[in-house]
Order: C-alpha cells, then structure tokens, then sequence
C-alpha cells in the first residue's frame, strides 16, 4: 500500500514538473532565443527554402590574396572520394586544355616540405573543405569586412594630407 | 505401354506431317492466326514485363547498389517530376536492339545464379568492369538511350549555362564528343577511373 502511494506521489510531481517546463517554453518569446535556430528545443522549426547556386561560369574577384577562389558553377553530384575526384577532370593540369578551366594552383601539387609531386597533394585533395559555391542569399549578419586595398587608399591619403 | 506411346506419337506425327488432310483450311488458316496472336501478344508482355524497373529492383543486387545510388540523382527526383527508370537508359527502345539487349543479359542471370555481384565488396571489385560495359554500348550507339530524352536538335543552348553551351556547341554539334564522354557518373557511382580518358 505505502508503495502505491509513493509511485502515485512520484507521477504527481513529475507529471507537474512538466507542465510547468512546457508552460515556460511556451512562454519564452522567440526574440528572446538568443541562439539562429529562433523556435525552443521542443519544436521543430520549418527549414528555409533552399537558395540557388549561383552558376554564371564567371571568375569571382578575391577578398583577399590568399582566399581560396570560390567556385562559380553547380557542383551538385560531383564525386570527391577515394576512386575519382570530379573536379579534376577539369581542373587538373592535363584537362585544362580540353575544358578551359583553371588549373588547381600549383601549392596543389606541393606537399608540406614543399616538395612537387606528380599528382595532387592528398592534403589537397578534398576540394570542398576550402572551395565553395556561393548562393544568391540574404546576408543573416552584416559583413563589415573591409578590403585591404581601400585600407592602403585611406592610409596613403590620409598621410599626404599631414 | 511403351508400344501403345510410339502408336499415338505416330497419330501425332501423321497430322503434323500433312495437318490439311486432317483439318479444313478455313481451320488452320484461323488457327494459325489466333495461335499467332497469343504467341506474339504473350511474347511481347512477358518482354514488357521485364523491362520494368520493379522486376530489376525485384534483385537485391540492383536494389542495395544502383537503385540507391540513383535516388540522389537529377534523373530520379528534380523539380518538374520527370524521372528515368532503369530501362530508359540501360534498354534500347528499339525492337531488334532489345532483342540483341535483351539475349545478352541471359548473362546477367548468370550473374544472379551463381553470385556475382551478391555481396557489396563483390559489387565494387566489379564496379569498374560493369560501368564500362554501358560506357562502350553508349559509346557505340552515340548515347542513343541519353538522346531519346535529351534531343540536341532542341537543346537551347541560352538557357544553358555558358561552360555547358560552350561545350554542347563545339565537341557535340560537330560528333566530335557524344554525351557519355563528359556525363559520366551522372546516375550512379563511379568507380575508381584511373586511367579513363578524361579523369
């Protein structure tokens, strides 16, 4: 009998330990979410509709010397695993000249003691972990990074000034 | 009991050899016709039957392997709906190449008798050898199974993206290049291309 009772006593506090989470997750206004999901843990938010790769075949400028140039073309399906490499069936040094497209840098082809070796370096080889597409989307955050070259501009002109 | 067989195997062998002695013409005429009919009819269904991509999903071989590779692929699913099953590409439409396609792949019954394929590691130590058997049919017959869909007398190459018409209009217009050159891999996994002109 005592048993009973305290199994009953035990559901009762956690049936109401968890109305009272629900409630304060209900309660919880979505700006104050301070995380970029913006719905609480317990609900499953409706995804974004996806954006389109741009893919206008057109070299995108660098932001910065050492940036790895983006790729400005679909790469939906391509296969980079250990038995073929779809991007280098253009990019390779052999293919440029069927496919037109830019040879992967030479640094490609260097391993760390910057030997040159005859095929790509295998810490090259994965071609998306630094090359991406790039989408038409909205910018979540504003991007305030500024270009070297208009900080050299500011810093030349502000000197000739003085 | 074994005379009284021969006996009636000989009654049989009478009408055969001369059936308009036995039967009227009108007979064998009509006949003839409707046996002629439920031949080539049942003949042509059980072809069709096997040109379904149930049947060939209906081994674990295709189903485990290929079929799952094609699921995440533009031919499978893609925004308008329109889908390619696995005999839009792998049998020609044609009568008598699917007849000569279709005598070939008593091999792949082979195949599925004695095991070939039937583990995942055997599949991918074959993988190399079976893609190059559909790239050297498609290669010789000028991609036909890609062109039933994808005819380049009405492809327009502006609403094509520049690399694509840029190619499409130079290496396919003039015969140089056909389709499954460049679009290898499109449907399925490739498998390790060493070696394979273009990679």
């Amino acid at each position: 009998m005592k048993t009973v009772k305290l199994v009953t006593l035990a559901a009762m506090v956690s049936l109401t330990v968890g109305v009272t989470f629900t409630a304060q997750s209900a309660s919880v206004p979505d700006e104050k979410i301070a995380t970029l999901r913006e719905t609480p843990l317990n609900v499953e938010p409706t995804p974004p509709a996806m954006q389109k790769v741009r893919n206008t075949d057109i070299k995108e400028v660098r932001n910065y010397p050492m940036q790895p140039p983006v790729i400005p073309h679909k790469i939906d399906g391509y296969q980079i695993d250990l038995k073929v490499n779809k991007c280098m069936s253009c990019h390779a040094r052999k293919r440029t000249g069927d496919s037109q497209a830019p040879m992967v840098s030479v640094t490609h082809y260097m391993d760390r003691e910057n030997n040159f070796l005859a095929e790509l370096s295998p810490r090259r080889y994965f071609c998306t972990q630094c090359h991406v597409p790039q989408l038409d989307a909205k910018l979540l955050v504003e991007n305030d990074f500024v270009d070297m070259d208009h900080l050299i501009n500011a810093d030349t002109n502000t000197n000739n000034k003085h | 009991m074994i005379a009284k067989l021969l006996s009636s195997l000989q009654k049989v062998w009478t009408v055969l050899r001369k059936p308009s002695v036995h039967y009227s013409l009108g007979f064998l005429t009509l006949g003839g016709f409707v046996a002629g009919v439920i031949f080539w009819g049942g003949f042509n269904t059980a072809l069709e039957a096997t040109n379904q991509e149930a049947f060939c999903i209906s081994c674990h071989e295709m189903e485990n392997n290929v079929y799952e590779e094609l699921k995440t692929t533009i031919h499978f699913t893609n925004r308008s709906g329109v889908r390619a099953t696995c005999p839009d590409c792998h049998v020609p439409h044609n009568w008598t190449d699917k007849i000569a396609r279709k005598m070939q792949a008593s091999k792949e019954v082979w195949g599925k008798i004695f095991g070939t394929i039937n583990t995942r590691d055997k599949f991918e130590a074959k993988r190399r050898e079976l893609a190059e058997h559909e790239w050297t049919r498609l290669k010789a017959n000028d991609s036909l199974e890609c062109r039933n869909c994808h005819n380049f007398d009405y492809m327009d190459f502006t609403r094509q993206s520049p690399r694509a018409a840029n190619m499409h209009s130079t290496s396919l217009a003039s015969g140089e290049k056909t389709c499954i050159d460049c679009h290898k891999g499109i449907a399925h996994h490739l498998p390790d291309m060493k070696g394979v002109e273009g990679f």
